[in-house]
């Protein structure tokens, strides 16, 4: 369960995103600028001190858990998990090729420490509301976070989960909107405008704060407000832009959603001369 | 005049009462099992076990999406979920839920739908669950079951919840004939012989299994000898039951309470077709939805009867090979 500082983690969070662009790249298929977004939020968890997991023995009954909900966005979960310790950066390399267990969404048989199989939208607050109530059942201590993208909560199951979170008191369950603007075909706002979620996520009873994703300072404090809670579920919605620390090469190819697009060698480059 | 009456045989409990009262007992046995409800645990009769066991029934509300993934984030953790619902609004309504909580991480986790079939009546189509065994068969590594009377029920709910891995029990609503009042052998996969014969096969599960032994009883009199098969495990397959079956018999009427496509007859006409060819005739509710009514009355106007299923064999007969 590492620690780190505030200029720690944003360095972290740089090598996390050097990461995703080069498995990307080399995988010429994936969700970049949907992983970039979450980078920051991703980080904090598995580095800030958040979660207690130990890579040699992913299975303890209790480690925290972190659900990708928004499992297109795998790059980012493979290489924070990368850099803890559970598999090494050559690994993460196979990404998305035949035979390899990093499939293009998560896989849990495949992969031990990996806590769900997602990439149908809308179902990893279920599972999370599922494992917290195992917790409370085995009186364990541990706290399930579950990260979802701002056009997933257009599924409806998203607020099945969110009533019964309530109706039990989840206080060990943490729900991440990644509110980075974009869904496949636009804006999500354009899309299927949900308002605003954190009115919305208090309506159904969950103690919540809006923050800006991409500022680590404002995700551990987040955070750290977020875990005192325990008599209710606790929701951050975490404003974020998708492509995070590509942002001038996105505007460059004139498209800020840069949906489903890895990065050509060539931007890739110009990408890690970015992130420096 | 119900299934099996005609052979004596006497009415006993409605399958999902032979559940309810398994699961409760199972309750006691198992600390890891618990419940997942979308508001019909009355109807299912999981009740039973949330009220013995209150802080292991969890009532979700009408949210079976929810209620599903919540089963496999439970089963995560080493729980053993029981979720159980109509099988039209469980199979049907949380089909993707089942796909991707379930069925593809191989989650330990115990479908149940009751009120399967156009028997249960007056509740009309729009509760009958008669897709559900094709849906449940579509998904890799989930065993399904379909169990024709109390005692092969609570044999199957045992079964099924102490093995390891996804599984689906389907019970229906109505009272059912008691088939086995000495008891039976019950092996998850393994076909049930439940009358011996050499002229033809009819395999059958669910209610129609009672309607295949009258068949039989009906057709002893014309001097036709019918083995009945009681496939209670459509998902593992018994192969070789069925291939036997063909082997010796030479010809195989299905009878099942489901759709005409993707239900137990597909299943045994795959394995027939890949082991030994012989002529097959279907009893099944066909390529279509029923209505509203008393559960009999439908099942003798969708012919879902003992007659017509010894009329089918008739017909399957006269296309034997001689």
């Amino acid at each position: 369960m590492p620690k780190l500082s505030l200029d720690e983690l944003k360095a972290k969070a740089l090598t996390i995103r050097k990461h995703i662009i080069r498995i990307t790249t080399e995988a010429a298929s994936g969700h970049p600028s949907s992983s970039l977004s979450a980078t920051d939020f991703v980080t904090a968890l598995y580095f800030g001190g958040f979660m207690k997991f130990d890579p040699k023995n992913p299975g303890d009954p209790d480690r925290d858990r972190f659900i990708l909900s928004k499992g297109h966005a795998c790059p980012v979960l493979y290489s924070a998990m990368c850099e803890a310790g559970y598999f090494p950066f050559e690994d993460i390399m196979t990404l998305r090729k035949l035979g390899s267990p990093y499939e293009g969404h998560p896989n849990m048989r495949r992969l031990k420490g990996i806590e769900a199989s997602t990439g149908s939208l809308g179902q990893g607050l279920s599972l999370g509301v599922g494992h917290a109530l195992a917790g409370r059942l085995d009186k364990r201590n541990y706290r399930v976070f579950v990260m979802m993208g701002d056009g997933e909560m257009g599924e409806g199951q998203v607020w099945e989960a969110a009533a019964a979170a309530c109706k039990y008191k989840l206080g060990n369950l943490t729900a991440i909107v990644d509110q980075n603007g974009y869904q496949q075909t636009g804006a999500t706002r354009d899309v299927l405008d949900m308002g605003n979620f954190q009115t919305k996520l208090e309506a159904f009873g969950w103690a919540t704060q809006t923050i800006n994703g991409n500022t680590m300072e404002d995700v551990v404090q987040a955070l750290d407000c977020a875990v005192t809670v325990t008599d209710r579920p606790t929701a951050i919605v975490s404003q974020t832009k998708k492509g995070f620390g590509i942002l001038p090469i996105l505007e460059q190819e004139g498209d800020l959603n840069y949906h489903g697009k890895p990065l050509t060698p060539a931007l890739a480059k110009k990408a890690m001369e970015l992130l420096g | 005049m119900y299934a099996g009456e005609i052979s004596g045989l006497k009415l006993g409990k409605a399958t999902r009462d032979a559940f309810g009262d398994t699961l409760k007992e199972l309750g006691a046995e198992l600390p890891n099992l618990v419940t997942v409800d979308g508001d019909v645990g009355n109807s299912t009769r999981t009740e039973l076990f949330a009220l013995a066991y209150p802080e292991r029934g969890f009532n979700v509300g009408i949210a079976e999406s929810n209620m599903v993934s919540v089963a496999g984030g439970l089963a995560s953790c080493g729980k053993i979920p029981v979720v159980a619902s109509f099988a039209c609004f469980l199979m049907d309504n949380a089909f993707d839920q089942i796909r991707m909580s379930v069925a593809f991480p191989q989650t330990n986790v115990k479908l149940v739908g009751t009120h399967a079939g156009i028997s249960i009546g007056e509740d009309g189509p729009s509760q009958m669950g008669i897709e559900d065994v094709a849906l449940a068969c579509s998904l890799p590594g989930l065993i399904v079951c379909v169990p024709s009377d109390a005692a092969c029920t609570k044999a199957a709910t045992r079964a099924l919840i102490t093995h390891k891995g996804p599984t689906y029990l389907r019970v229906g609503r109505g009272k059912v004939a008691d088939l086995y009042p000495g008891g039976l052998k019950f092996e998850l996969g393994k076909a049930i012989e439940t009358r011996p014969g050499s002229d033809i096969t009819v395999i059958a599960n669910g209610l129609m299994v009672a309607a295949a032994v009258d068949a039989a009883t009906i057709l002893a009199k014309e001097n036709v000898s019918v083995r009945v098969l009681d496939l209670h495990t459509i998902k593992p397959v018994d192969r070789e039951a069925i291939a036997k079956a063909a082997r010796e018999t030479g010809a195989i009427v299905v009878a099942e309470e489901h759709l005409h496509h993707g239900g137990l007859g597909s299943v045994v006409a795959q394995v027939v077709g890949e082991t030994h060819p012989v002529p097959m005739g279907f009893v099944n509710v066909g390529d279509l939805y029923a209505e509203s009514g008393d559960p009999q009355g439908l099942l003798d106007k969708y012919g879902l009867t003992s007659e017509n299923v010894a009329q089918r064999v008739r017909e399957t007969l006269a296309r034997k090979a001689r």
